[in-house]
């Protein structure tokens, strides 16, 4: 750039609000893994607390990259699991079949991830093209039956392995394995043995990388366009939007993080299969009440909300019978809090005050 | 060639000739308004017009280019704009955005580009602000460029409307009742504006009103709508005597 013309960064002394608003999110996070990962290399933290870490993770990426999809778009998708599905068995395979032939664990994973995310996303182009015909309650039930049907599918499949090639089969006998062969999808039995490569810090780095993509299409001309979609769809259109192709793009991308949560998941346990808790409505409903709890659009909310909601049935657990009645009153408290009227204005009129504070102390120095 | 032209367009609901046998043209530069009493049909010449609703008679061009049957993304981009009678914002948009939303197919760069904050990103989202509070300015928004779309008064939204239309840089601008909801000055300072624009931007304007102010005072001819079909048009003056049309707004 020549020197005459300024930097973009350098001519807009004042941050705006939106990029401050994304910086202490991403903040919230580091600060949060910090502390985390300080206390478990002091050996500090319980073991039973650090097998939290991955999975908040996971959930956290699941919230977001659903809040994509129901807060932005403002589409209702109860499937998002399906996704998250998808990934994980894509990835494990990959990394179960390819755990010899490529020993760099980063190198293997990550190719687990970019294989994962394409095919997660294949299946949310194959999801939004029926969305985009329905809405409401059509879609919800839709997208219900899409993550009920991947869980079912992967259930009743076998993939197995031999000198000829991969062979694919509804049942094990139909594998007609030869003799060195090996199964390693095992229909209700999942994929055993998939390499232990997820940490806390891979999924903290996922987690800024989802938040990166995330914020920064939501500020952006794509994310604008979104926006409108969901705001007023006709309106969009007069100014000229095309709907379909960014309902498509959301949905894309949105399948793209979860299949990515999926190999993080699958990746921190020796065993995958899947279950109603784990891929199936439990777990889509579950990341669906982080999102609307976090607030609908608000990234910063769905990525407290899925790490507090996550833990806190695992914290309270010394609570004993108490534990779910807390757990519901909490429910409770968040969603007034974060979508009551009244608490979102008090919220307001608290940031703005400490706002005009801020800026007196500042007016203040630059009188002094 | 004209601007606009349109033969013989029509719609039925079920057994409702909503609009039947509309013939319009207008040349370019021309503010020509559309009234007749409620329920006439003249949002419904709007709706047709934009793509909301497919004619079930009769076709319509923009500079010789047939649009009849295209959907309304691309009716936009052949050069027509419009704002709604019940406003439709992006409520929860800025009012900046909301006019960077119009902006979405002058001024691009690829989703790509905006997650991954290339150069392209900063050059082309400066352009688009300073394009952006160049037209909240015409409208007197650009205080406001920070608020909440909902947060604005009534008479500001209508503006807002305007302003996003505009920056799809249309030929054609339809305007649905731009002045319900304000009072006598405000309803002065918005004829003031759209004369203005008119000029600035080369437009070519339809307007609908029950104002009869906004409409004599702005408009060089009308066209009278009732049941759905043409009671009269012509230039304002004129129009506004002929007693059918008397005879229409103030009943029998
Ligand atoms: N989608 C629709 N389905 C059925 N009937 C419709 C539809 N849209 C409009 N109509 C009918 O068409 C007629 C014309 O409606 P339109 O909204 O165009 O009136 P208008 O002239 O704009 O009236 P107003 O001054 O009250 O805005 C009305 O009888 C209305 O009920
Ligand atoms: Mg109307």
């Amino acid at each position: 750039m020549s020197k005459n013309q300024p930097s973009p960064l350098s001519q807009k002394k004042q941050l705006r609000p939106v990029t401050k608003k994304n910086l202490v999110t991403y903040a919230i996070v580091i600060v949060f893994f910090a502390l985390f990962q300080t206390l478990t290399v002091t050996g500090n933290l319980k073991f039973a607390y650090q097998s939290l870490l991955v999975p908040i993770c996971t959930n956290v990426i699941m919230a977001v990259s659903l809040n994509l999809v129901v807060g932005v778009l403002g589409e209702l998708s109860l499937g998002h699991a399906g996704f998250m599905c998808i990934g994980a068995y894509v990835g494990s395979f990959f990394s179960v079949v390819t755990e010899e032939l490529i020993p760099v664990t980063w190198v293997r994973f990550t190719l687990a991830f970019a294989l994962a995310a394409i095919a997660a996303s294949i299946a949310g182009i194959l999801i939004g093209i029926p969305v985009l015909r329905l809405k409401g309650d059509y879609l919800a039930i839709v997208t219900l039956a899409f993550g009920e049907i991947i869980k079912s599918l992967v259930n009743v499949l076998y993939i197995g392995k031999d000198s000829n090639g991969f062979h694919v089969s509804m049942s094990s006998s139909g594998l007609n394995l030869l003799e060195d062969g090996e199964v390693i999808l095992k229909g209700p039995q999942g994929i055993s043995n998939t390499p232990k490569d997820s940490t806390f810090l891979i999924g903290f780095i996922l987690v800024m990388l989802s938040l990166f993509i995330v914020t920064n299409l939501m500020d952006s001309r794509t994310g604008r366009a979104i926006m409108s979609i969901r705001d007023n769809r006709i309106a969009a259109e007069s100014v000229g939007i095309n709907i379909t192709k960014y309902k498509l793009l959301v949905f894309t991308i949105s399948a793209a993080i979860a299949g990515c949560a999926g190999v993080l998941y699958s990746h921190n346990l020796s065993s995958l299969t899947a279950n109603t808790n784990n891929f199936g409505y439990n777990m889509s409903i579950m990341v669906l009440v982080y999102v609307v709890l976090g607030g609908l659009g608000s990234i910063r909310g769905s990525v407290i909300a899925a790490a507090v909601l996550y833990a806190l049935p695992e914290l309270l657990r010394g609570l004993a019978d108490y534990r779910m009645l807390i757990y519901s009153i909490i429910l409770i408290v968040m969603m007034i809090v974060n979508n009551g009227a009244f608490f979102l204005k008090l919220r307001a009129k608290i940031a703005q005050s400490f706002r005009n504070s801020l800026q007196k102390k500042k007016n203040e120095k630059e009188a002094a | 060639m004209s601007l606009l032209e349109v033969k013989n367009l029509g719609i039925t609901f079920g057994g409702l000739h909503a609009v039947e046998d509309f013939n319009l043209t207008l040349e370019k530069g021309d503010l020509y308004g559309l009234i007749g009493p409620n329920g006439a049909g003249k949002t419904t010449v709007f709706n047709l017009l934009t793509g909301v609703y497919k004619p079930t008679s009769g076709t319509f061009y923009l500079d010789g280019k047939e649009l009849k049957g295209k959907k309304p993304v691309d009716i936009n981009k052949a050069g027509i704009a419009r704002t709604f009678q019940n406003i439709r914002l992006f409520k929860k948009l800025s009012v900046l955005d909301n006019v960077k939303v119009g902006l979405h197919n002058s001024m691009k760069y690829s989703t790509l580009t905006g997650i991954l904050r290339l150069p392209g990103y900063f050059k082309v989202e400066r352009a688009m602000n300073e394009k952006a509070r160049e037209l909240l300015h015409v409208f007197e928004l650009d205080g406001e460029a920070d608020t909440l779309a909902s947060n604005l008064p009534y008479g500001k939204q209508r503006k807002l409307e305007i302003a996003r239309a505009i920056a799809t840089n249309p030929k054609l601008l339809l305007l649905d009742e731009p002045a319900a909801g304000m009072n006598p000055n405000e309803t002065n300072e918005l004829m003031e504006t759209i004369r203005l624009i008119r000029s600035r931007f080369d437009l070519t304007v339809l307007v609908i009103e029950h104002d009869m102010n906004l409409v004599s005072g702005l408009c060089e001819k009308i066209t009278v709508l009732n049941f759905g079909t043409e009671l009269a048009k012509g230039p304002t003056e004129e129009v506004l005597k002929n007693p059918e049309v008397i005879k229409a707004y103030l009943g029998e």
